[in-house]
């Protein structure tokens, strides 16, 4: 217990050591960087723009869903569910549109504008999270099984509400005044594509929330010791209900604009989804044990995994063997996450 | 007992680590049969040595002798097999074990392969006997009290057959009955020609079971010495590198008006029928032995522990409905005992540990503003006089005393009305202690009421106006500054079951 930090007479000179420690916390940027100077030297294609717009589009789905599962690993929990909740918000989305809400009391069917559906596919997503909160922080369920059980009750309902069959050709109804759903997956605003805004968008607001507002310090308070944060005033239980519902609102958005790209909604949507969200979030150099890391990181990671995969595609790499370099990507990061534990150690342990 | 050969031997050790020089060309040696004192400031290098004779770490330069032939530790088992056993500061038992499975833990006595289940609790059960224990060998370490976990690892290092036992601050959550029998198992050791290297900060307590001392400051040995031709002063002055100047005597309470009035506060099997009042700028000391309560009564008036019954008014309002976080922000705050588990965010830097708990008041609109969060760590770091190199310095790599400071310093961040320190010192070196009681001092004076707990006697003694003693879950009797003794406190907090029953207003 000890330290060495009245010990000051440094031997290093600080400035190196700073620089060294900025680079090892952005390591997913750099190796971000890295890889799109190794595949725009090896492949002309890579930097053209139809390419980098397919590359972005595809990672916007998963940076989206990695910011909201940020917030549940941070409290050193994890959400298995996004997946599944992609799937239902869906289904939601596209059985609102297509059959409406059909009410068998009244005997009326209710038809909704199209950004009422949005927000109340969202909403389905955010109740899927509430519950995973709850049942986490009521009942005390690890985070690991409580999510588990979530993903197969979300899709088991994703398939009940749509009979297992597909929403298609989600175009609504003039008459209804529920059209213009594509332009979620499918629109632009100044050349850029709609997904891509709203990752920008989620992105920014949920890097915001955790970094500038108290709701975020809590949020790594609890991930660094949650016991020490119940006594320092911290609602421990509110606090991370609301990260379970943030993961599932990110969710339900991802699923809605993939509903939206297809202009069907189908209940099988983003299955495994849940794990590419959790490897771009340990990517980013998130801790699963919580509380270090970011939103930001999350994102760069998105962005690695989506690189790679497109890099790799473009250079004729074999698909089998994409698949054996994300896995060992995926394992260099978790290695390199020890090895910033073990420096730290070190460090404190004199 | 002078005349013995040197059983473990540091020659010239320097230990660097990135950025600082933790200790710097020291000799230090055990010999058999002997209790050697390691003692020094935090930060002054004490744990790095006794890491590296437990094999934790390896010296930069400099080896390590053992039984005069030069050896050299690459981990904690090679100390191990050498017969250099460690017990630590923190605990290092798993709680979800049982006792015998702890003891046991990496040395397991097999037969065939399998466990001799039969052995081992035979084993672990001598010992506890050896160490007059009454702690069933198939409980789980974590439902046992901290005392009771400390005994166990004592246990662990004694089923290895040490030759030679290292002890970093072994008696810090011991009750005096505990650490009497710790001190006896001590001597029973010596004699059987163990070598003991002792690390504490209670300077009673090394003048009472040490043979040679030595002194550390900022990595460099300052002197060794027999316990026989020293005294505290000595001690003292030699670890601050500053004349030791006996504590001032302090101001009377000066008897303002009722914050706190706790009534008939009830906790099944731990906490029975507990009434007190406390005033503005009033310093009350919980004194008792381990178990007595004392965490339960504070963790149910901060609002973390649920009570059975009782009032708790703070100004005159009922808060035994409030949240932890409803009572803090009416001025009712808990420095906790134990501040790994319980103080400090480990992820965090010393700035945000601090404003963990007052973070609206950091805020703007929502929004957390750095530059007020700076100004508060700042003005808390000089006032607390906190060693550090700036707020955003980590936690953990700050000593035991500024940790507690910093601790302190979030619940001040709150504006309490009324602070609970449950064990403030607990961990932390002489200088950071008296700096300690001079914070609650001048607290007190500012008119913040402060209740702490101890199992220090001398603590009690020196900063409490008045003193309550707690034992088996009731308050046995109340003190006021000049009835206070050590016989007084002592009896009260061993008295019988049928006599208990005060309410100290």
């Amino acid at each position: 217990m000890s330290t060495h930090n009245e010990v000051i007479r440094r031997v290093a000179p600080a400035g190196h050591h700073r620089i060294n420690d900025l680079l090892f916390r952005l390591r997913a940027l750099v190796a971000l960087i890295v890889l799109v100077i190794i595949f725009a030297s090896l492949s002309p294609a890579f930097l053209s723009s139809g390419n980098l717009m397919i590359l972005v589009k595809h990672v916007a789905i998963n940076a989206i869903l990695a910011v909201g599962m940020t917030f549940v690993i941070l409290t050193g929990g994890i959400d298995l569910s996004v997946g599944s909740i992609a799937g239902l918000a869906g289904i939601v989305a596209g059985g609102l549109i297509n059959t409406g809400l059909v009410l068998p009391a009244f005997g009326v069917v209710v038809y909704f504008q199209v950004w009422l559906v949005i927000l109340l596919a969202a909403l389905a997503g955010s109740g899927v999270g509430a519950l995973n909160g709850l049942l986490v922080t009521k009942f005390s369920v690890a985070p690991f099984i409580a999510t588990l059980g979530t993903m197969y009750v979300a899709r088991g309902a994703a398939l009940l509400i749509s009979n297992g069959a597909t929403f298609p050709n989600l175009l609504g109804k003039p008459e209804l005044h529920n059209t213009g759903f594509a332009w979620l997956g499918s629109g632009s605003i100044l050349f850029l594509p709609v997904p891509i805004w709203l990752m920008a968008v989620v992105g920014a607001a949920g890097a915001f929330l955790a970094s500038r507002t108290p709701f975020g310090r809590r949020i790594y308070a609890i991930g660094g010791n949650e016991r020490a944060a119940e006594l320092s005033g911290v609602r421990v239980g509110r606090v991370k209900l609301l990260g379970y519902m943030i993961s599932g609102f990110c969710s339900a958005i991802v699923g809605v604009i993939i509903a939206s790209q297809l202009m069907s909604a189908h209940p099988a949507t983003g299955e495994t989804f849940e794990l590419n969200a959790i490897a771009a979030v340990v990517l980013g150099g998130t801790s699963l044990m919580g509380g270090r890391g970011g939103v930001g990181g999350s994102i760069a990671g998105a962005f690695v995994i989506g690189v790679l995969a497109d890099g790799l595609v473009l250079l004729g790499v074999s698909q089998f063997w994409q698949i054996v370099i994300k896995g060992v990507v995926i394992v260099v990061a978790v290695l390199l996450d020890q090895m910033q534990k073990r420096f730290s150690w070190r460090e404190r342990s004199s | 007992m002078s005349e013995a050969p040197a059983l473990l031997r540091a020659c010239q050790v320097t230990k660097h680590y990135p950025g600082t020089l933790a200790l710097d060309s020291v000799d230090f040696e055990v010999r058999g049969g002997e209790v050697h004192v390691l003692i020094g400031e935090n930060g002054a290098g004490k744990s790095t040595l006794v890491k590296l004779l437990a094999g934790v770490e390896q010296p930069t330069q400099g080896y390590l002798e053992f039984n005069g032939r030069a050896i050299r530790l690459e981990s904690t088992r090679d100390a191990a097999v050498a017969g250099i056993g460690m017990i630590y500061q923190e605990l290092s038992l798993f709680p979800n074990l049982s006792v015998v499975e702890n003891i046991f833990m990496a040395c397991e006595r097999t037969r065939g392969g399998v466990i001799d289940r039969k052995a081992e609790e035979q084993i672990a059960r001598g010992l506890m006997k050896r160490l007059e224990q009454d702690i069933d060998v198939h409980t789980l370490v974590g439902d046992l009290p901290l005392g009771c976990q400390q005994i166990v690892e004592i246990c662990r290092a004694l089923a290895r057959n040490v030759r030679v036992l290292l002890m970093d601050e072994p008696t810090s959550a011991l009750s005096p009955s505990e650490i009497e029998v710790l001190f006896r198992v001590i001597r029973e050791l010596k004699a059987t020609g163990v070598g003991i290297v002792y690390i504490s900060h209670k300077l009673e307590e090394l003048m009472e079971i040490g043979d040679r001392v030595t002194v550390l400051r900022d990595g460099r040995l300052v002197e060794s010495a027999a316990i026989a031709d020293v005294d505290v002063g000595w001690i003292i002055d030699r670890m601050s590198g500053r004349r030791w100047a006996p504590p001032a005597e302090h101001a009377e309470c000066a008897g303002q008006a009722e914050v706190l009035r706790v009534e008939h506060v009830h906790v099944p099997g731990r906490v029975h029928d507990v009434s007190l009042t406390l005033c503005a700028g009033e310093l009350v000391g919980v004194y008792g032995l381990m178990g007595a309560g004392r965490t339960e009564l504070f963790e149910v008036l901060a609002g973390s522990r649920a009570a059975a019954g009782g009032r708790i008014l703070l100004g005159g309002s009922r808060m035994e409905h409030l949240s932890v976080r409803e009572r803090i922000a009416q001025g009712l705050a808990l420095v906790p005992e134990d501040r790994q588990a319980a103080g400090l965010i480990p992820t965090f830097s010393l700035g945000r540990n601090m404003t963990l708990a007052s973070l609206e008041a950091h805020a703007r609109h929502g929004l957390l503003s750095r530059a007020e969060e700076d100004a508060s760590a700042s003005r808390l770091i000089a006032q607390l006089r906190i060693k550090t190199t700036g707020p955003a310095q980590p936690i953990t790599s700050l000593s035991g005393g500024n940790q507690q400071k910093a601790v302190i310093s979030k619940y001040l961040l709150t504006k309490p009305r009324v602070l609970l320190m449950d064990e403030p010192s607990r961990g932390v070196d002489v200088g950071a202690r008296a700096e300690i009681f001079e914070i609650a001092r001048r607290l007190a004076s500012e008119g913040v009421a402060i209740l702490f707990a101890s199992s220090d006697l001398h603590e009690v003694l020196s900063l409490a106006d008045r003193v309550l003693v707690m034992a088996r879950g009731r308050l046995s009797a109340s003190f006021a500054r000049s009835e206070l003794s050590e016989q007084n406190l002592m009896a009260a907090a061993c008295a019988k079951a049928e006599s208990l029953h005060v309410n100290a207003q």
